[in-house]
C-alpha cells in the first residue's frame, strides 16, 4: 500500500506542533484564512503549560499610567541585559497593544478598571504598570479562549499525539510522524507548512514550576533534524516558586505590593536592587534570593526564603490574587492571609530555543538561511525576543503576538507553495524509536535516570554556574546518555502508554541538556539568568554575541551570531535597578 | 517530613484486555506530605510502569488529574494523601469509557462544549480599543471562567450517567458564561440550543457538581439562572 493512501496519513496545509497560547493563535489565523489547519498536542488543548501563567500579558495600554511602546521596548532592551536582538523587540512592543485588543474582543475576561478599560499592574523590570491582567489566572483564560476561537473556525485538533520525526529533507519541510497516545500508531501528517510550538524544557530540572509536559520535545526534533538551537544556556529561574514543590507563585504577587524576607525579616532586595526592590528583574531577584540561602539568611537557616503578602490585607489576596492564595494553602498548608509563604527559585522559562527571523522563519545557520516551510513561535523559539532573561509579562505577549505573525506567514506561504514530496520512508525514524524501546535488550529505567538528570540540573546548573560544576553535569549527562541506551519500558501496549512517552521525553531531555551545558561552558560571562561565579562580569566584547549549537557525529558544535542593535540610545550599558 | 506505609488499592484496566476492571494493590511508604499524583508517579516510576493516568501542570490549573480517590473526585496533584489517610482506593471518572487504568474517553465531554456554541458572538462592530465593561458586569461571569475543564463534575452528576446526550455541568456552565457575558450578542441562539430534555432541563439541582467543583464554582446556582434566563426568553 502507498503511504498516501494509509488510513494514518493526513494531508493538511499547515499543521501546528504544540495547543499553547502561540500554536492555538497560529491555528486560528490560519483557519480563518480559509485553509486547513490543523493542532497536533500531547495533552488536550486547555492543559497546556500557558494556562499555568498567572499575572499578565504586557502590553503599553497605558490605561493605568503613563506608557507608550517605546519604553516597554526599553525595559524589554534592558532586561534581556541586552542580548534580545532590537528588531524583534520592535516588532513586538507594536503588535502588542493590537494583540490585547483582539484577545478582549474575542471575550478574554480581563480584570477592570473603574471606567471599564482593561486593567494593568506593576510587573518586575517593567517601568509603567503594563501587565494586562484576569486576577491571577490571566494565562488560564488566555488559553482557553483562544481554544474557544479554534472551535469556531474548525481547526481540526489531534489530542494526545506525540510528535517523533520531523520530516525535512533538503532544506525543506514536509511534514511529521506522530504517535497516538490513545490508541496507539503511528500517523503521517504531510504538510506544506509545519510549526513547532512546542514550549519550554523546564523538566530537565528538579525543581521547576514546569508541566510533567514541558520535556522540550520540539528542541529535540530540531537537534535531531541537524538544525542548530540558540542561546540555550539561558535559563530563567522564578524567585518564587512554591519550597519544594516548584509550581509557580505569580510575580502579581509582588506586583500588588508583596514583600520578599530573610530570617531576619528584612526585605534584602535593598541591598540588591535598592529602586526597584522586588520588582526587579527575576534573574536578579532570584540570584539575591538564592545568595542570601547560600549565606545562611534562610528561614531558619535553611534553603528557603519568605513571599509575604499579609500586609495587603485578606480583601486584596482574595479579589486579585485568589489562585496563589489556594495554591500556599493547599501545597503547603500555609494561609497566605496569616502567614508567610516559604520560597525558593525554581526553573521557569527557557530564553533560548529554536532560531528563527522575524517571519518566525526557522533558520539553520548564523547567516540566517531559511529551512523552508518549518516556522516556530512561543517558547520552544528563539527570535531572539528575551535575550538573556525575559521580563514578566512578556512570555505570554511572545506567544500570542508571534503565534498569530507564524499564522499569517505560513498561510501566504501555503498559498505560494504545493505540497513537497515526502521522503523516503517517512516513519522508520519513529518506528525505530518505538522498536527501540520495545525491544531494548536492557533493564535501566527511564525514571531513574529522569531522576538523576534533574537532581543534578537543579545542583549544577543552577542560578550561580562555575566551569568545575558545569563539568561535573557534562560527565553526567553523557553517562546517562549511554544509560538510556539500555532503558526498557514496562508496557508494551498500544494504549495510553505513558510508560513509552515518558522514556521517549526523557531521550529529547537528555539531548538539549547537554546543548544548555555546552553554552554555559563556552560562555565565560555572565549576562542575565546566565550567571558564572568564575566570571561574575558581563563582557561585551567577547560575548554580546548568540550561540547557535548543532549536534554533529554525536559532539555539540558551536557557532555565533551578532546580536542586533538598531538603536543608538540602546547600545548595552551597565545594567542596574 | 516522615515518611508513613499506605495501602494503595487502583482500579486497573484495558479494554481488549481485561475482561473487567480490576483492582489492584500496592503497598509502600511515602513522605507524608505527599498528593494523590505523588502516590501515582511513585507506583508508576517504582512499582509497576505499566500504570496510566493523566497529569500535567502540578498546580491544579490544567484540568487533566481528575479522578476519584476514596469515592470523591478531586484533582490528584492538589490532594493530599493526608486528606484521606493511610487507605487509598483510586479509581477513575465515573461516566466515561475508561481507555486504560485511570485514563477515561473525553471526546464526548469536548464534544458536548463545541454543541453550546462555547465562544463569543459579537454582532455590533468592534471598537478600536476594548469593549468598556465594568466591574459588576465581569464579576457575573468571574467565576464561571475560572473552570478548567477537568471533567470532576459532569462524573459525579446522577442526572449524566444514565443520559449520554445530556450536555451536562461543564457545557452549561460554558454556556452560562457567554450567556451572561455582557459583551455577547449570541444568547438566542445559545438558549435554544439549551431549551432542551438534554439540555438546562435536565439538571435537578442535585449539587454534586458543586461539591466536586475543585475550582468551587457554584455551578448548580448558575445553571438555575440559565434556567430562569430561558424562560424569560421564551415569553
Amino acid at each position: 500500500m502507498k503511504i498516501d493512501e494509509a488510513r494514518n496519513y493526513h494531508k493538511i496545509d499547515a499543521v501546528i506542533v504544540g495547543a499553547g497560547l502561540a500554536g492555538l493563535r497560529a491555528a486560528l489565523e490560519v483557519a480563518k484564512s480559509g485553509l486547513s489547519a490543523s493542532v497536533i498536542s500531547k495533552v488536550y488543548p486547555t492543559r497546556s503549560h500557558s494556562g499555568g501563567a498567572q499575572g499578565g500579558i504586557a502590553a503599553a495600554l497605558a490605561n493605568v499610567g503613563e506608557d507608550s511602546p517605546q519604553l516597554h521596548m526599553f525595559d524589554t532592551i534592558k532586561g534581556s541585559d541586552y542580548l534580545a536582538d532590537q528588531d524583534i523587540i520592535e516588532l513586538f512592543v507594536n503588535e502588542a497593544i493590537k494583540t490585547v485588543y483582539e484577545f478582549e474582543h474575542m471575550g478574554v475576561p480581563f480584570s477592570r478598571t473603574e471606567d471599564g478599560r482593561i486593567n494593568q499592574r506593576d510587573f518586575g523590570g517593567h517601568s509603567s504598570p503594563r501587565a494586562c491582567f484576569a486576577q491571577d489566572v490571566t494565562g488560564h483564560v488566555l488559553l482557553h479562549t483562544l481554544y474557544e476561537q479554534c472551535l469556531k473556525h474548525n481547526v481540526l485538533f489531534f489530542n494526545e499525539f506525540q510528535v517523533l520525526s520531523l520530516l525535512i529533507e533538503n532544506d525543506v519541510a514536509r511534514g511529521l510522524v506522530a504517535w497516538d497516545i490513545r490508541q496507539g500508531g503511528l500517523h503521517i501528517f504531510h504538510a506544506r507548512a509545519v510549526l513547532l510550538a512546542t514550549g519550554g524544557y523546564g523538566r530537565a530540572w528538579k525543581v521547576t514550576s514546569n508541566a510533567h509536559a514541558n520535556t522540550g520535545d520540539g528542541v529535540g526534533l530540531v537537534l535531531e533534524a541537524g538544525l542548530p538551537l540558540e542561546d540555550m544556556e539561558f535559563v530563567q529561574f522564578h524567585p518564587t516558586g512554591l519550597y519544594k514543590h516548584g509550581i509557580l507563585l505569580s510575580e502579581a504577587a509582588r506586583g500588588e505590593g508583596a514583600y520578599i524576607i530573610n530570617d531576619q525579616g528584612e526585605r534584602f532586595m535593598k541591598k540588591y536592587a535598592a529602586a526597584k526592590m522586588e520588582l526587579a528583574p527575576r534573574d536578579i531577584v532570584s540570584r539575591s534570593e538564592q545568595t542570601e540561602i547560600n549565606e545562611g539568611r534562610g528561614i531558619g537557616g535553611k534553603d528557603y526564603v519568605y513571599l509575604d503578602l499579609r500586609h495587603l490585607g485578606k480583601e486584596k489576596i482574595l479579589q486579585r490574587l485568589p489562585q496563589i492564595y489556594d495554591l500556599a494553602l493547599n501545597y503547603l498548608k500555609v494561609d497566605a492571609i496569616k502567614d508567610a509563604v516559604p520560597i525558593q527559585p525554581t526553573a521557569h522559562y527557557s530564553m533560548g530555543g529554536i532560531p528563527a527571523n522575524a517571519h518566525t522563519e526557522v533558520i539553520r545557520d548564523a547567516k540566517g538561511t531559511v529551512v523552508r516551510g518549518l516556522y516556530t513561535a512561543g517558547e520552544a523559539s528563539c527570535l531572539s525576543l528575551h535575550g538573556a532573561n525575559r521580563l514578566g509579562c512578556n512570555s505570554l505577549q511572545d506567544a500570542a503576538t508571534f503565534g498569530r505573525i507564524a499564522g499569517i506567514r505560513m498561510g501566504e506561504f501555503c498559498r505560494e507553495n504545493a505540497y513537497n514530496d515526502l521522503p523516503a520512508e517517512p516513519l522508520a525514524k519513529a518506528q525505530a524509536k518505538i522498536d527501540r524501546l520495545w525491544q531494548a535488550p536492557g533493564k535501566e529505567k527511564h525514571a531513574d535516570i529522569r531522576e538523576e538528570l534533574q537532581v543534578n540540573m537543579t545542583k549544577y546548573m543552577g542560578v550561580f554556574r562555575c566551569e568545575s560544576e558545569m563539568l561535573k553535569m557534562k560527565a553526567i549527562i553523557k553517562e546517562l546518555q549511554e544509560r538510556y541506551r539500555r532503558v526498557a519500558v514496562d508496557d508494551h501496549g498500544a494504549a495510553f502508554n505513558l510508560d513509552l512517552i515518558e522514556a521517549l521525553e526523557l531521550e529529547n531531555l537528555l539531548s538539549f541538556s547537554e546543548v544548555i551545558v555546552e553554552g554555559a561552558l563556552a560562555r565565560k560571562e555572565s549576562r542575565g539568568a546566565h550567571f558564572r561565579t568564575d566570571f561574575p562580569k558581563r563582557d561585551d566584547g567577547q560575548w554580546l554575541k548568540h550561540t547557535l549549537a548543532w549536534r554533529r557525529d554525536g559532539k555539540i558544535v558551536l557557532d555565533f551570531g551578532k546580536v542586533v542593535v538598531i538603536y543608538p540610545q540602546y547600545q548595552p550599558q551597565e545594567r542596574k535597578y | 517530613m516522615a515518611k508513613i506505609d499506605i495501602s494503595v488499592k487502583i482500579l486497573r484496566y484495558l479494554p481488549g484486555k481485561d475482561e473487567k476492571p480490576r483492582w489492584q494493590l500496592f503497598q509502600f511508604a511515602i513522605e507524608d506530605e505527599a498528593t494523590i499524583l505523588d502516590v501515582l508517579n511513585e507506583i508508576h516510576w517504582q512499582h509497576d510502569g505499566t500504570l496510566s493516568y493523566r497529569r500535567s501542570c502540578r498546580s491544579s490549573i490544567c484540568g487533566s488529574c481528575a479522578m476519584k480517590v476514596n469515592g470523591r473526585n478531586v484533582l490528584a496533584c492538589e490532594t493530599p494523601i493526608h486528606r484521606f489517610g493511610t487507605k487509598l482506593k483510586i479509581e477513575p471518572l465515573s461516566g466515561f469509557s475508561i481507555i486504560k487504568d485511570l485514563v477515561v474517553d473525553l471526546e464526548p465531554f469536548f464534544a458536548k462544549l463545541k454543541r453550546i456554541k462555547p465562544y463569543l458572538i459579537v454582532d455590533k462592530p468592534l471598537p478600536d480599543k476594548e469593549f468598556i465593561q465594568s466591574t459588576a458586569e465581569l464579576q457575573a461571569i468571574g467565576e464561571s471562567t475560572l473552570c478548567i475543564l477537568c471533567a470532576a463534575c459532569s462524573a459525579a452528576c446522577p442526572s449524566s450517567w444514565p443520559n449520554q446526550d445530556y450536555l451536562g455541568p461543564a457545557a452549561l456552565l460554558k454556556a452560562y458564561r457567554f450567556v451572561f457575558d455582557s459583551r455577547d450578542d449570541g444568547s438566542d441562539e445559545r438558549l435554544e440550543i439549551i431549551n432542551d430534555k438534554n439540555g438546562v432541563w435536565r439538571c435537578h439541582t442535585i449539587f454534586n457538581c458543586m461539591e466536586a467543583c475543585p475550582k468551587k464554582i457554584k455551578i448548580t446556582d448558575y445553571l438555575s439562572r440559565l434556567k430562569v434566563k430561558v424562560v424569560e426568553n421564551s415569553i
